[in-house]
């Protein structure tokens, strides 16, 4: 006999027990289902119709025209925006994912627990403060009279200029994005077998071959993940390559802003957003593809 | 001894609940009553309009408080307008040559020109602004001006060289001439450099192939692309050493922190941005916003408006300039609003250096923008 309330462990009516457990699920599953249809299907959808209508004297009015398509994917500039951003965002997740591993490492492998425990806070303080705040704040220290460069010349170099260019952007995305790398590099590494380590280094393997051939191939889905958010993030952030990149050269967020600043066209900028989706969706998919594609050989 | 000390602790603390929680049920009609006192009147301006130097004074002596919504560039207000429902800002501070966009979409309120000191403007263009009426229907109300022109650092540049749009081309400014982010005043200034004089919004394919040609020349000057605060720090910091698409408005305030900036209005002639206050559409507060917007046009207002901290403007009443004059010498001086000054903002309007902003007539805005971006992307 069935426990009540629980699904028959053996015999009895499996139609009923499958059902109770799909309402059970379907009641959890429910607000995430729900808050992605309103939150993102919806204006999704909403973003695609837009990008058809036209705009009328400053007005959107409805309509079903490719003119804003059109107009926006024959633009010379809207193309070199597109491969500056997506250049920029591709260099900033491997800057990130560079500078996280030595840091990442030395947590996962060197670093007690506790101490790993204080890090993991420690790297998630900035995010207490507003990115804006985070970013508005180096200009003290990037500045021509800034304190990097006050530094640099005690020693006979600079002043060189690190706002508004591609390094001041890079490192207004390095802000929004290393301790994120951080972390899940951390995460992911702290997760591998340490015996394996420990039997490659016994069987003569060298430390930076042990971290090639071991500890990368163990952490590959994880790094993978890791570095997908570092670009995601930047893609799609218009704060750093504004204010520390001087909007030159301005990213697709930026044209973004630039479009419905003029004749409010926000059709165009829809194009540009969808462009943008899509982006990240092919990128996104070729990531998860390439973290969870098993190696030739595998037993499946 | 000690129970019965407890025992009395507990009742006092019992009685003091009591009374402090039958004081506040009491006195929340009175307090809410004070709220419910106090109205709110939603603004939609340039930063600073509803900041307390400028509207502090006028909401303690008429209980109300200045909810404001800010915005960079006539665009972006028309298109925050565009997306509220009507009745969303009581009162609207436009750029003039956005008032009748304003107008025609229906987004404005019809002003009785009897409310308004109109005999006391100190320019004649100030009581017929263009798009301001409709016919003889009164539609706006300026409160404020501003010149723009070549602003620059003054330790990197003389006033001869920041005496023409030229000056931006000099090449110890390579990578160190920004640019106020809106495609509207620094395609105005190359127009203007281009000498299309008065006609400079009003261009022939030729003539705006010509500018954005002039423009383009102009890119390996340009050291980056700001909003009002990045100006502001790149003027202050030293980051950009010329400024094009601003003027007083924006070096002014650093000038009175004492920044080695000036701007000036070279010879090409400068271009006047004009701002103008409109009741919203489907206000239900109207008469107060009518007594704020005759309150910014009194001698007071117009004070606080020429010292405004977030940037400063000229007084457009005599009354106005004359109270300046008396209670802040320094800025009325700084600003050269003293007749017969050099560089008098009325009488450069007089000399025909200075063209009111207007948008383009022949091409769209989407155009210049689109040029805009491009020069951007260069």
């Amino acid at each position: 006999m069935a426990l009540r309330g629980h699904a028959p462990i053996q015999g009895g009516n499996g139609l009923s027990g499958r059902r109770r457990i799909d309402i059970y699920a379907l009641t959890w599953r429910l607000p995430i289902i729900l808050w992605q249809l309103l939150f993102f299907v919806g204006p999704v959808i909403f973003m695609i119709v837009i990008s058809f209508y036209v705009v009328k004297n400053y007005r959107m009015t409805e309509a079903f025209e490719f003119v804003n398509w059109q107009r926006m994917l024959t633009r010379g500039f809207f193309w070199d925006s597109y491969w500056y951003t997506l250049f920029i965002a591709s260099i900033s997740a491997t800057v990130a994912m560079c500078l996280a591993f030595p840091a990442a490492w030395t947590l996962a492998f060197r670093a007690s627990e506790a101490q790993r425990r204080w890090a993991v806070f420690l790297l998630i303080i900035p995010f207490f403060t507003s990115y804006l705040v985070r970013t508005f704040s180096w200009y003290v220290i990037l500045a021509e009279s800034g304190v990097l460069n006050a530094v640099l010349g005690y020693i006979g170099l600079g002043p060189f200029r690190m706002l508004n260019s591609h390094f001041g952007t890079i490192v207004g995305y390095l802000t929004l994005t290393l301790p994120l790398a951080v972390i899940l590099q951390t995460v992911t590494m702290a997760n591998i077998d340490k015996t394996l380590v420990e039997a490659a280094r016994n069987l003569g393997c060298k430390p930076l071959a042990t971290i090639w051939r071991v500890v990368l191939p163990l952490s590959k889905t994880g790094f993978i993940v890791a570095a997908l958010f570092c670009f995601i993030l930047a893609f799609g952030d218009f704060v750093a390559p504004f204010y520390l990149g001087g909007s030159q050269e301005p990213t697709l967020p930026i044209l973004i802003l630039d479009t419905t600043k003029s004749g409010q066209q926000w059709p165009r900028a829809a194009v540009v957003a969808i462009m943008m989706m899509l982006t990240l969706f092919t990128v996104a998919f070729a990531a998860i593809a390439l973290a969870y594609r098993k190696p030739k050989g595998a037993k499946t | 001894m000690t129970d019965t000390h407890k025992t009395k602790a507990k009742h006092m603390l019992r009685r003091d609940v009591l009374r402090i929680g039958g004081g506040v049920v009491l006195s929340a009609p009175f307090v809410s009553r004070a709220w419910a006192q106090t109205t709110e009147i939603n603004m939609l301006a340039w930063y600073g309009h509803g900041e307390p130097d400028i509207v502090g004074a006028f909401e303690e002596a008429n209980n109300v408080k200045f909810v404001p919504k800010y915005y960079a560039g006539g665009d972006n207000m028309l298109a925050l307008i565009a997306q509220s429902p009507p009745g969303t800002y009581d009162v609207i501070l436009s750029d003039a040559e956005f008032v009748q966009q304003l107008n025609l979409a229906g987004y404005i309120e019809e002003l009785d020109a009897n409310d308004y000191p109109f005999d006391d403007m100190l320019h004649e263009d100030f009581t017929k602004f263009p798009g301001h009426w409709d016919g003889d229907t009164l539609f706006s109300m300026m409160v404020r001006c501003g010149h723009l022109g070549v602003s620059y650092n003054t330790t990197a540049m003389s006033a001869e060289e920041a005496s023409s749009y030229n000056g931006f081309w000099k090449p110890e400014l390579e990578g160190k001439v920004g640019h106020f982010d809106w495609h509207l005043p620094n395609l105005g200034m190359m127009s203007l450099l281009n000498g299309n004089g008065a006609g400079l919004w009003d261009l022939s394919d030729d003539q705006w192939a010509a500018v954005q040609e002039k423009t383009m020349s102009l890119r390996p000057q340009a050291g980056g692309f700001f909003d009002y605060g990045g100006t502001f720090n790149g003027l202050k910091n030293g980051e950009m050493l010329a400024m094009c698409g601003i003027g007083d408005w924006i070096t002014g305030a650093l000038e009175r922190d004492g920044a080695p900036v000036a701007s000036v209005i070279p010879a090409e002639g400068g271009i006047q941005w004009t701002e103008s206050y409109c009741i919203g559409k489907g206000t239900d507060k109207a008469d107060i916003v009518k007594s704020f917007i005759q309150y910014m046009l009194s001698p007071e207002g117009q004070v606080k408006s020429a010292q405004m901290l977030a940037y400063p403007g000229f007084a457009i009443t005599k009354a106005g300039r004359a109270l300046l004059q008396e209670v802040d010498p320094a800025e009325a001086n700084r600003s050269h609003q003293i007749d017969g000054m050099e560089n008098e903002p009325i009488a450069l309007i007089n000399e025909g250096r200075i063209h009111y902003r207007d948008i383009p007539q022949q091409q769209t805005l989407e155009d210049w923008n689109d040029f805009w971006s491009e020069y951007k992307n260069a």
